[in-house]
C-alpha cells in the first residue's frame, strides 16, 4: 500500500536539480516581452493618453482597452472589472494600457514616457468610510454582499445573560509571496486561437476569461499550467488578468509574448488577504456556557468583486468556530474600497474570523474567571450538535482529545502558571497561549455541485498509467498524492503513475486548486477512476494476467482503456443557497495549537520559543508532505501574526518590496512540531480530508492569547509589531 | 539603451564560457538568458530572497546583484552544476527525502546554501544550520524539513554516502 507511506515528491528530483519548467523559464523564437501602464490615481476618469518623446514608439506593440476582440472584463463571479480599464478606473494599479518590445531591457524606460491623463474623483480607503458611504465607488451602497446567519433567539438570550463580553478584533491585509513573481507567456491569432503557458493554481478560470476576452469558442482557448512556484491563493484569480493581457499583446503583434511580473508590481497590484474587522458581542451564563454569539464580520473587498462573496460566506460560516451555541447571529459583509481587488488567500476569510473569536473566547475566560481551556471544553460542538448555519456534525468530533494532547504536548498547565508568576521583575516575559478551531473541507456550500468536477484515468499498452486533472501542482503535492491514491486503488507502485501537466487541450474540469480541496474531493475521484478502470479490466480479461499484459490486450480490442468519475455530493449532504443553511462543507479538520512567546520589555520584540500543532484531518496519505504543509501554513500565520504589514498609502502597498514587508526567515520560527489524530473521513480517499488551509488559522490567535497571557495587554488586532506592543503598554510613549 | 557591450570570459560549472552584454548587466540575466541555464531563479531583483543564489569562486552570492563585468574570469557553479552528472549531491538527495523542496522556486537556491553552508561547517548546529540558510527565503515549507535535510546531508556526508 502506498497511502499512509513517505512517498518522495514526484517532481522532487526536477526541482533539486533545477530541471523543473516554470513560465519565466520559456523562450519561443520571436517572443516579445511585456509590461503593464497602470493608473496613477485611486479614481477618476481617464481622460487622455500621451506618449511621450523619446522614445521609437513603432517599435513597440500597445494595446489598450479598444484592441480587445471581446468583453473588456475579467470574468469570474460578476463583470465588473475591466481586463483594461477604458473610461474610469478605480484603483492605483488598475491596467490601462499594455506594452510590449523584443528587448525587455527598454521597457521600463517606455511605460515611464506614458502619461495617462485623469480626472480624478474622491476615493475611498478604509472599511468605515466605505461603511459610512462617504462617497458610493461600487453599486448602491459600496457593498459587494451580505449574509446573514441566524440561529435560535439572540435578543432573548442576551435578556437573561449573567455576563455579557464584547470586543471589536481587526486583521491587515496579507501578501501571499509566493517566491516566484506571476507570469504568463501567450500565442494568439485568429487562425491558431488562443495558447498561454502560466504559472496558476486554477486553468479553467483563466480559461473561462480567455473566452470571453477574445469571444472565441472553448476549443479556441488552450492554457498549460508550467510549473508553478508557489501560490497560496496568490495565483487563483489574477492570472486569468495577466494571461489575456499577455494574449491580447500576442494578438496585437502576431508574435509570442510574455509578461512576467517583477516583485515590486506582484506585490502591489495583485490580491492580498482581505483585511477584515469583527465585532463580538456574547452571552455567556456563569458556569462558562456560551449562550449567544452575536458577531459582525466585515471585509474590505478592494475595488471589485473578484471573489469576495466566497471569501465572505467562508468567513462567515467559520466566525462562531469549533462551538456550540444555541442562539447565534452573524452578519457578514464585503465591502468595497479604493484598494486593488483584495483575493484568495490560504484559509479564504476563515483566519480572519477565527482570529477574533479565539481572542475573544481567552477574554470571555478572563471576564469568567475560568482557565481559557475549560470554557472551551465546555462549549466544544460534540458529534450529532447542530452548527449555526445547521449543519448536523455526522462525523466524529473530538475536540477536548485534540485539546488535550496538544496541551500536554506543550507541557501547558507546567508552564502557565510560573510564566505569571515571573512577570513583575522580568526584562523577558514568558506567555503560552493556544487556539481551538476547524476547517471546511472543499467548496463552501452547493459550490463543489456547481463544479462537478471530472477526473479521467487513462492507461498505456505499457501498463504505464495517467492521470488527467486540471488541479495543478504548486508545492502541495498534488503530483504525489494522485500517484499513492490511484496506485492503491490499481493495486500499483505510485512510480508506475504518471500526472499529466494540466493542459485545457486535454484534461478534463476537474475544478480550481483551491479550498483544501485537492486531495478530498478530486483525489476521491482519482480513486474512483481508478477503481472503474480496474474494474473494466477485471471483468473483460484473465485475472491472471499482469496489469501491463492486461492492459495491452485491452487496448488492442477497444483502443483505448480510460475511466472517469464526475464528484457526486456523499449521501445526506445538502445545502440550501436560499436560506442559507445546511451542511457548509462535507467535512471540517480540527486542531488545536499553541504558542509559546518570549517577549522583551525593552524592545517589545517577540520571540517564538515553541509551537504545537494537533490536528484531525483524516487519514494521513502521506506523513512528510502533510506535514510539511501544516508546517508551511503555520510560518505563513506566524508571520500574518507578528510581521507582515502592508501599509498603505492612498490605497496603494507602499512597502511592495521583500526589504521591508518581512516574511519569516529560517532564524524567525521556533520548532514547529506537527502531531497528527487520524480518524477516517468515510467520503475522502483512503479516508483523507482536506488539509492544506486549516493550519493558516490557528497560528495568529495562538500567539496573540500568549503574547496577551506574557504581557497583560489585550491584543486585539494583527501584526502584533513592537511598535503596537509599545503602544499597549505604555500608552505614553507610544 | 546604451550600446555598450564588453565580453567576459569565465568558467560556468566546469566549462570555458563567454558572455556579451552591457557591464552592468546582471550576472542573473547573463545565466538565464544568455546560457540558458534556467534553474537560477529571480525572485525578488534586490538580493532579499536568495533564489537567484549561485556559488561565485566559492562563495554564495545572489547573482541578482552582480554585474557582468564583474564575473570576469570567475568560476561559477549554478545549480545545474552540483549534481556528478546522473549522481546527486548529498544535499540534493537528502532535499527529496526530507521534504525539503515544496513548489522548488527558493530550491535552487537553498541547496547552493546548504552546499556552501556544509563546504565551511561539515557539521554545523543547529544554529549554524538556521544562520547558514537566513539569506534564502522559502514560503512553503517553513523551513523545518530544509533544517532536516541539511542534517540529513551531512550524515550522508560523513558516511561517504556521497
Amino acid at each position: 500500500m502506498s497511502i499512509g507511506r513517505p512517498v518522495v515528491r514526484k517532481e522532487g528530483r526536477a526541482k533539486v536539480t533545477g530541471q523543473s519548467r516554470y513560465v519565466d523559464d520559456l523562450f519561443l523564437p520571436g517572443m516579445l516581452h511585456g509590461v503593464t501602464v497602470r493608473s496613477p490615481v485611486p479614481r477618476g476618469l481617464i481622460q487622455a493618453i500621451h506618449y511621450g518623446d523619446g522614445i521609437p514608439w513603432d517599435e513597440f506593440t500597445i494595446v489598450t482597452a479598444a484592441d480587445i476582440p471581446g468583453a473588456n472584463l475579467v470574468a469570474l463571479i460578476a463583470d465588473d472589472q475591466p481586463s483594461l480599464a477604458d473610461v474610469r478606473v478605480n484603483h492605483k494599479e488598475e491596467p490601462v494600457l499594455l506594452l510590449a518590445h523584443p528587448d525587455r531591457s527598454f521597457l521600463e524606460e517606455a511605460r515611464r514616457h506614458v502619461t495617462i491623463e485623469i480626472d480624478p474623483l474622491p476615493a475611498v480607503f478604509t472599511l468605515d468610510d466605505s461603511l459610512q458611504r462617504t462617497e458610493i465607488i461600487w453599486g448602491e451602497d459600496n457593498t459587494f454582499k451580505t449574509y446573514q446567519v441566524a440561529r435560535g433567539d439572540v435578543e432573548a438570550a442576551f435578556l437573561t445573560a449573567d455576563t455579557i463580553v464584547e470586543g471589536d478584533y481587526e486583521t491587515g491585509a496579507q501578501e501571499q509571496l509566493y517566491i516566484e513573481p506571476n507570469g504568463m507567456l501567450a500565442a494568439a491569432s485568429q487562425d491558431q486561437g488562443v495558447t498561454v503557458w502560466g504559472s496558476m493554481q486554477c486553468p479553467y478560470y483563466v480559461h473561462k476569461a480567455l473566452a470571453r476576452l477574445f469571444n472565441l469558442p472553448d476549443a479556441k482557448i488552450r492554457v498549460v499550467q508550467m510549473e508553478t512556484g508557489g501560490g497560496f491563493g496568490g495565483k487563483e484569480e489574477y492570472p486569468s488578468i495577466i494571461a489575456g493581457h499577455a494574449a491580447l499583446l500576442a494578438w496585437k503583434a502576431g508574435r509570442p509574448v510574455k509578461i512576467v511580473y517583477d516583485r515590486a508590481e506582484d506585490m502591489a497590484a495583485t490580491t492580498k488577504r482581505h483585511p477584515s474587522r469583527t465585532r463580538h458581542r456574547t452571552a455567556v451564563s456563569r458556569d462558562g456556557r456560551l449562550l449567544a454569539m452575536d458577531i459582525d464580520f466585515t471585509i474590505d473587498g478592494g475595488a471589485y468583486t473578484t471573489l469576495s462573496p466566497v471569501v465572505l460566506s467562508r468567513g462567515t460560516i467559520h466566525a462562531p468556530g469549533p462551538y456550540f451555541c444555541p442562539n447565534v447571529r452573524v452578519r457578514g459583509k464585503a465591502v468595497a474600497t479604493n484598494t486593488p481587488p483584495h483575493g484568495a488567500f490560504r484559509g479564504f476569510g476563515a483566519p480572519q474570523s477565527i482570529f477574533a473569536l479565539e481572542r475573544h473566547m481567552d477574554r470571555i475566560a478572563r471576564a469568567l474567571d475560568l482557565p481559557p481551556d475549560e470554557l472551551r471544553r465546555r462549549n466544544f460542538i460534540q458529534t450529532g450538535q447542530t452548527s449555526a448555519v445547521g449543519q448536523v456534525m455526522r462525523d466524529p468530533v473530538d475536540m477536548p482529545r485534540l485539546l488535550d494532547r496538544a496541551l500536554e504536548l506543550s507541557n501547558y498547565h507546567v508552564k502557565r502558571e510560573p510564566f505569571a508568576r515571573s512577570h513583575p521583575a522580568a526584562s523577558v516575559k514568558r506567555g503560552i497561549g493556544f487556539a481551538a478551531f476547524m476547517h471546511g473541507a472543499g467548496f463552501t456550500g452547493s459550490g463543489e455541485d456547481h463544479l462537478a468536477s471530472v477526473v479521467t484515468i487513462e492507461a498505456t499498452a505499457e501498463g504505464r498509467v495517467r492521470v488527467l486533472t486540471s488541479c495543478t501542482e504548486i508545492g502541495q503535492g498534488t503530483n504525489t498524492v494522485f500517484s499513492q491514491i490511484a496506485a492503491d486503488a490499481l493495486q500499483l507502485d505510485s512510480s508506475d503513475i504518471d500526472i499529466a501537466q494540466p493542459d485545457t487541450s486535454a484534461v478534463p474540469n476537474s475544478g480550481p486548486t483551491v479550498a483544501s480541496r485537492t486531495c478530498m474531493v478530486v483525489g476521491k475521484l482519482v480513486e474512483s477512476a481508478a477503481l472503474s478502470l480496474r474494474a473494466m479490466l477485471r471483468e473483460t480479461m484473465d485475472p491472471a494476467l499482469p496489469f501491463a499484459a492486461a492492459c495491452r490486450e485491452y487496448i488492442q480490442h477497444h483502443g483505448s482503456l480510460r475511466a472517469s468519475a464526475q464528484y457526486q455530493a456523499p449521501p445526506g449532504v445538502h445545502w440550501d443557497d436560499e436560506r442559507y443553511e445546511g451542511d457548509a462543507y462535507g467535512t471540517y479538520g480540527w486542531a488545536v495549537y499553541v504558542a509559546e512567546v518570549s517577549v522583551d520589555v525593552a524592545t517589545f520584540e517577540i520571540r517564538l520559543d515553541d509551537f504545537v500543532a494537533v490536528q484531525e484531518v483524516g487519514r494521513v496519505i502521506n506523513p512528510v508532505l502533510a506535514a510539511g504543509q501544516i508546517e508551511g501554513g503555520v510560518a505563513q500565520g506566524i508571520g500574518w501574526a507578528l510581521f507582515e504589514q502592508v501599509t498603505w498609502r492612498e490605497g496603494r502597498m507602499a512597502n511592495a518590496q521583500m526589504t521591508n514587508y518581512i516574511i519569516p526567515t529560517s532564524m524567525d520560527l521556533p520548532p514547529i512540531r506537527v502531531y497528527f489524530e487520524e480518524m477516517p473521513y468515510e467520503y475522502g480517499p483512503g479516508g483523507a480530508k482536506g488539509l492544506g488551509e486549516l493550519p493558516m488559522d490557528g497560528a495568529a490567535p495562538a500567539i496573540a492569547n500568549a503574547v496577551s497571557y506574557a504581557t497583560g495587554v489585550d491584543i486585539r488586532s494583527i501584526p502584533i509589531t513592537p511598535e503596537s506592543v509599545l503602544e499597549l503598554m505604555e500608552p505614553a510613549r507610544g | 539603451m546604451g550600446e555598450s557591450s564588453v565580453t567576459i570570459r569565465c568558467r560556468v560549472n566546469g566549462a570555458d564560457v563567454e558572455v556579451s552584454g552591457h557591464p552592468m548587466m546582471r550576472l542573473l540575466d547573463a545565466l538565464r538568458s544568455g546560457l540558458r541555464l534556467t534553474g537560477t531563479k529571480e525572485g525578488c531583483g534586490e538580493g532579499e530572497c536568495g533564489a537567484c543564489s549561485i556559488l561565485l569562486d566559492g562563495q554564495l552570492v545572489n547573482s541578482c546583484l552582480v554585474p557582468l563585468v564583474q564575473a570576469d574570469g570567475v568560476e561559477i557553479v549554478t545549480i545545474e552544476g552540483v549534481a556528478d552528472g546522473d549522481r546527486l549531491h548529498a544535499v540534493q538527495e537528502a532535499f527529496i527525502e526530507c521534504g525539503g523542496a515544496q513548489c522548488g522556486i527558493c530550491t535552487p537556491g537553498m541547496v547552493l546554501a546548504a552546499v556552501s553552508l556544509l563546504k565551511r561547517r561539515p557539521s554545523p548546529t543547529d544554529a549554524e544550520i538556521r544562520e547558514g540558510l537566513a539569506g534564502n527565503l522559502c514560503r512553503c515549507t517553513g523551513y523545518q524539513r530544509i533544517f532536516a535535510a541539511v542534517v540529513n546531508a551531512c550524515r550522508g556526508t560523513e558516511s561517504g554516502a556521497s
